[in-house]
């Protein structure tokens, strides 16, 4: 076993979502949606805790957190980015645009930068088709972005 | 009960309502080819995934096929198991599955017992269609199981063993898609997880993703060295299991071979585990007569029931599931522990060597002995009790790569001093020998006389447990046996609770029926 690093306040915050759903191991995916927005990610000690609550194996819920892609153990950056691969803007170029992303920030989709500032990953449609394609940086929108256009979404947060 | 009308490649039958086509078509003697299907009688638990799609048959009026292990039959149905559609499908799963499997059965341990190789041999593929990219995945050598995950066909046989069988909750799948795979939490290594090494998933896997680890090399160089003096251990299993590798009928007794062969093989002294067993019945009879006679006195500290543990996998289990019940199994070491410990100290010293110069080797049954006889607490400055514990089947690897003609062998006896034993180990290696033996010796102790017979009954809804009262002169005595970590965990949780009715329980973490 891991041993525990987050903070007991934490923990116990955690212990208080698995109570709110009764300890109930089939409650183990709504669990880790309502942990993941309290701690932005589910690292090994997390899912232990919540293993232990739910009384249900750490390689069960393990399996549950790799398999939705929306679950992640990595900690997401201060400024998270979002390509969207939505269709509208898929055929616009947003696989260019993402791949600009990946060359400057030198990461690949999933990841956050060493210097823990951006993460990178795709999400499916914000709703915004006529702008596509669309990049989101935190709550922020940015429609019709180019290629060309990543290097200065990318300094705004880098002076910031 | 209403039956259901069904036919199933022309033959007319009845089954009952929720019957599945893979269990209507076997009853009329049709047989689905299946891989991932899996169904333990003992336990009522059916793995049916349906992923592999190997079973599929083709049933009227419907659009695509449907797997037979998880179809069930409805009024009406007609069904075909192998017109040219279903053929062709089954054939191209097959393939698929082949497509990310690695080519290397000339080597592969499995070779010869492997089921997805033996399904290609029975469908005729001479060659695998479909190329593209496999899967690679880190190889994970524990003390008594490898993991070879290239060869998975994500079955998830392995998965419903550790978790719905055993309870151990070690193996799960993870990730998705292309890149899933069944592995420990975090996909750390087998000997970082809290597995027992019970071996059920091993036994279940149809491929060469799950297998033991092989000591025969170390016991080939062991016995070629002129320095060192080889002795070994036979448990009472292999005796009636090592036939069946030469062609004899499954369960043959063929304890006289086996010592000669052992013998040829070149150990110095071949002796019989039952040795032993009768140590350590002695000791855990004694003990559980110690806990009973303090318990009636009215001494409120003493634990009971007593637990067995001559078992490695459910001794495993207990420290890593329930630690804080760690006073309440028998202190005993196991067959193979006190043997071991017997040889490196007063046979060593009887043969006047120095124990780094003995080495012992057991043949057992069990994989979780590999990892036993690794345990630190069973060695001394390093050099431990028993060296090597091998399996039945690499004896059998032994014994013909030492060009040995096992069935024209000559019988032979065990050696003495530690190659006598009484009744009472005979029935050890079954499960409900050794507590039947030690409350044997507890009884004959307490009240001086023998005990007749134990007769172990079942109770309703409680079959997974046999019992048995034994009346020790007024006092009833009440013991109980149980296989399988799942139940285990039921007893340790009635143990837990003060619900227990049991003085002494034998608890076995292998199923019966693998």
């Amino acid at each position: 076993m891991a041993n525990i690093k987050i903070s007991e306040q934490k923990v116990l915050q955690i212990e208080a979502i698995c109570k709110e759903f009764n300890n109930e191991k089939g409650e183990l995916i709504n669990v880790l949606h309502r942990t993941q927005s309290l701690l932005g990610y589910l690292p090994a000690e997390v899912q232990e805790i919540i293993s232990k609550n739910l009384n249900c194996s750490v390689a069960h819920v393990y399996g549950v957190v790799t398999f939705y892609s929306f679950f992640t153990m990595i900690p997401k950056g201060e400024f998270p980015i979002s390509v969207c691969m939505g269709t509208a803007c898929y055929v616009r170029g947003a696989e260019k645009v993402l791949d600009e992303f990946k060359r400057i920030l030198n990461v690949p989709v999933g990841q956050t930068t060493p210097d823990g500032k951006f993460s990178l990953s795709c999400l499916r449609c914000v709703g915004a088709c006529g702008l596509a394609p669309v990049v989101l940086v935190g709550e922020k929108v940015y429609g019709r972005v180019s290629p060309d256009g990543v290097k200065d979404i990318i300094k705004e947060y880098r002076q910031g | 009960m209403e039956m259901i009308n069904i036919k199933i490649d022309n033959k007319e039958l009845k089954v009952a309502p929720g019957t599945t086509i893979l269990d209507a078509a076997k009853s009329v003697g049709i047989n689905i080819p299946t891989l991932c299907y899996l169904h333990l009688h003992d336990f009522n638990i059916t793995n049916k995934p349906a992923g592999c799609r190997v079973c599929v048959v083709e049933v009227q009026g419907r659009r695509n096929l449907a797997p037979a292990c998880a179809t069930d039959c409805y009024e009406g149905m007609v069904v075909n198991t192998h017109n040219i559609r279903v053929l062709n499908s089954r054939k191209t799963v097959l393939e698929l599955i082949l497509s990310d499997h690695p080519t290397d059965c000339l080597v592969c341990s499995k070779s010869g017992s492997c089921e997805l190789q033996s399904m290609a041999q029975d469908m005729g593929i001479r060659q695998i269609e479909y190329q593209g990219e496999q899967s690679h995945y880190k190889e994970d050598t524990s003390p008594a199981i490898i993991r070879d995950v290239d060869k998975c066909i994500m079955c998830r046989r392995c998965e419903m063993m550790c978790n719905e069988v055993q309870t151990v909750g070690v193996l799960s799948a993870v990730n998705r898609g292309f890149m899933s795979v069944v592995a420990p939490a975090f996909e750390m290594n087998l000997d970082h997880s809290v597995c027992t090494y019970c071996g059920q998933c091993v036994a279940v896997c149809p491929t060469g993703a799950l297998t033991e680890v092989d000591h025969t090399n170390q016991v080939i160089r062991a016995l070629a060295d002129p320095s060192k003096t080889v002795i070994v251990q036979t448990a009472p299993a292999v005796r009636v299991a090592l036939g069946e590798e030469f062609g004899m009928e499954p369960g043959t007794s063929v304890t006289g071979k086996m010592v000669s062969a052992l013998k040829n093989l070149g150990f110095d002294f071949v002796f019989d585990t039952d040795f032993a067993a009768d140590l350590t019945i002695m000791e855990e009879g004694t003990e559980l007569l110690d806990r009973i006679t303090r318990h009636l006195k009215g001494d409120t500290s003493v634990k009971l029931p007593i637990l067995t543990s001559c078992c490695p996998g459910w001794v495993n289990f207990f420290e890593h599931q329930f630690p804080e019940m760690n006073d309440i199994p028998s202190t005993a070491r196991s067959p193979q522990q006190m043997f071991g410990a017997i040889a490196k100290t007063y046979f060593a010293e009887k043969l006047g060597i120095k124990r780094e110069n003995l080495v012992v080797v057991s043949i057992m049954p069990c994989l979780a002995k590999k990892y036993e006889c690794q345990r630190e607490e069973f060695s001394t400055n390093g050099n431990p009790d028993v060296d090597f514990a091998v399996s039945t089947r690499e004896l059998a690897h032994l014994i013909k790569q030492a060009n040995i003609d096992f069935n024209i062998l000559p019988d032979q006896d065990f050696d003495r001093p530690m190659g006598e034993s009484t009744g009472a180990a005979v029935i050890f290696g079954t499960t409900g020998g050794v507590i039947e033996a030690a409350a044997r010796t507890a009884y004959e102790i307490f009240t001086g006389k023998t005990l007749e017979k134990v007769d172990f009954s079942q109770l309703r809804g409680m079959e997974w447990i046999r019992e048995a009262t034994v009346d020790f002169d007024g006092t009833p005595i009440r013991i109980g046996i149980a296989h399988g970590l799942g139940n285990a965990r039921k007893l340790l949780q009635d143990i837990k609770d003060g619900k227990s009715q049991y003085h002494a329980i034998e608890i076995m973490a292998a199923r019966e029926d693998v």
